[in-house]
């Protein structure tokens, strides 16, 4: 029976280990993510329309999605920039500035929520210039929550970036420059075409990470409905009134949204790998 | 290219300098566009990660030392600390020992849906935190599958302490696994083959051979995955039932403290999570150094 699912090995264990890999995977993952399916099921299909397109649950979607894409372009754009800093430049605190960047993976949610809310809010260090330049109000606005999801999503852009980046040839560059391109021609044609695997990747996993954020985003979003509450807030509201049935439906959106995301990522890794297969 | 370069540059230095700097003058640009690309790049990192942290400690210090110190020792932030210590102390073990058991046998073997396994082990990082508490509370909690059979038997799951351990384990699941997997992986099986051809068992195998291999991964997986695990906020307060002293992490604690509009005592929990997060970093980038250095001693 093992012997059909498996090639022969001399190497002992593998009953065992995938044994503790399946009951575990089960036991904690899948288990716990069909009950949100299944409770779902119970809701006939017209009664789970209604839940997750009613005018508020919508809001949500449109503030989560929109403020996520928006995020994810500004770390795109900023990301690379730093990417490319970080690979081709040398100055003062480089390599202290390299470590940093992954300050947001690091940094719990919630303290990252409630320092963004501090700088941010109309008294604090940058929101207060921010108002008073540009009569712009951040904090409790959809503006803070696009401010929290750039936070969040900024490494997901240089850390993938920045490998593809250090194993660029620089025989291309030099073929280029020879034939008498202009370094933003070597930059657009022979540069950004290698790199945009790498930046489509980035983009979606910082998109999927932000599309379901909650620590960062619930402190400085000010949470008003309609205007800026994120869906995951809806799902925790709908807990907090006891109607489980409600909360799941809108999970579900999620989950289904978020499925999607990591095969198109997968996918987006499977077609990087076979553009580099260097690497 | 590659040899060709190394080639070069250990039996005739002198062409090898002029043909980098050849490159050199291929590849960068005006120092104008250099100083300003710096430019655009440090001031959004300052605005965006280096001025919330340190404002992070100002917040904690802004009343002083004292008020502090007064603030970490409090009953319920003490509590907080120690429920956030049990929590990481638990699910870090247990997907440390997952992502072992994982590793070997995606890594050393070939059988049939193993790339379905692979996304699957993924999937927790892909999942919102308030849908992973959500799941836990369909599954245990009162209304949920086994919350009525629980309840009879006077245990507790949600809004108690196994919630939040459940709540941990499972956003901190892939981090160990997803680390070693392509380490092992890239490592091969002709040396634990070896081992075993030679007449080591099973156990001797992993621990002479396997592990001082992966030790590196190994450490790196663990110290992001408990980072992590002590910080998480979303799946947790789900679950949690927000009991100060009995229920409360620090992430939570500090959500209360700061919509108690104790700013300073927020800021004072949250300094010591910000802490743990510099010297997460700080061990991260050692053993990115070490995994660098023992790679190159192996090729040497």
């Amino acid at each position: 029976m093992k012997h059909s699912l498996r090639q022969h090995s001399v190497l002992p264990g593998f009953g065992l280990t995938l044994g503790i890999t399946l009951v575990y995977l089960s036991v904690i993952v899948l288990i716990p993510l069909s009950a949100a399916f299944i409770k779902t099921a119970a809701l006939s299909w017209v009664q789970f329309w209604s839940v997750v397109t009613a005018p508020r649950v919508v809001a949500s979607y449109k503030l989560s999605f929109g403020a996520s894409l928006l995020a994810a372009a500004i770390n795109t754009v900023f990301g690379l920039i730093v990417a490319w800093v970080l690979v081709r430049y040398s100055f003062p605190g480089k390599r202290l500035v390299d470590a940093l960047v992954d300050l947001p993976f690091a940094l719990p949610t919630a303290v990252a929520g409630i320092a963004l809310t501090a700088l941010y809010a109309p008294n604090g260090w940058i929101g207060q210039y921010l108002q008073e330049w540009w009569g712009l109000k951040v904090a409790y606005t959809p503006l803070g929550v696009l401010v929290a999801l750039v936070f969040i999503g900024l490494p997901f852009i240089v850390r993938t970036v920045q490998p593809v980046l250090e194993d660029l040839e620089g025989e291309l560059e030099e073929a280029a420059a020879t034939l008498g391109a202009s370094r933003w021609q070597i930059f657009t044609r022979v540069i950004f075409p290698t790199l945009l695997p790498a930046l489509l990747t980035g983009f979606a996993l910082a998109f999927a990470r932000a599309v379901g954020e909650y620590g960062s985003v619930v402190f400085i979003a000010g949470n008003m409905p309609m205007i800026s509450e994120i869906t995951p807030l809806i799902i925790i509201t709908k807990l907090e009134q006891y109607d489980y049935t409600g909360a799941t439906a809108v999970a579900v959106v999620m989950l289904v949204a978020s499925f999607v995301l990591l095969l198109l990522i997968n996918f987006l890794q499977w077609f990087s790998r076979k553009r580099n297969p260097a690497k | 290219m590659m040899w060709d370069d190394v080639g070069t540059a250990q039996a005739l230095p002198a062409p090898s300098i002029s043909k980098s700097a050849a490159r050199r003058g291929a590849r960068e640009e005006p120092v104008l566009v250099r100083a300003g690309l710096i430019f655009i790049a440090l001031g959004f990192l300052l605005l965006f990660l280096f001025v919330p942290l340190a404002s992070v400690f100002a917040g904690a210090l802004r009343k002083g030392w004292e008020a502090y110190f007064a603030a970490i020792v409090e009953p319920d932030a003490w509590s907080a600390i120690k429920l956030t210590l049990l929590a990481a102390g638990i699910a870090v073990p247990l997907n440390l020992v997952f992502g072992l058991a994982a590793a070997w046998a995606i890594a050393k073997f070939e059988f049939r849906g193993k790339s379905l396994l692979i996304t699957l082990i993924d999937l927790p990082f892909s999942v919102s935190p308030v849908i992973a508490g959500l799941i836990y509370v369909l599954v245990f909690g009162l209304q949920g599958w086994f919350g009525p059979c629980l309840y009879v038997h006077d245990i507790r799951i949600i809004f108690a302490v196994p919630g939040i351990v459940l709540a941990t384990i499972f956003v901190t699941f892939p981090f160990v696994a997803r680390e070693l997997i392509p380490l092992m992986q890239a490592q091969g099986t002709d040396e634990e083959e070896a081992a075993i051809v030679l007449g080591a068992n099973g156990w001797q195998t992993f621990w002479r051979v396997t592990l001082p291999d992966i030790k590196w991964g190994l450490f790196y997986g663990v110290i992001l995955c408990n980072a992590r695990a002590m910080g998480e906020f979303g799946a947790v307060s789900v679950v949690s039932g927000h009991v100060r002293g009995l229920t409360n992490t620090m992430p939570l604690d500090i959500e209360i403290l700061y919509n108690e509009y104790n700013f300073t005592a927020a800021f004072a929990v949250a300094s010591l999570l910000a802490m743990l997060a510099l010297v997460t970093l700080a061990l991260k980038t050692l053993v990115e150094w070490l995994a660098r250095n023992q790679i190159r001693r192996d090729l040497a």
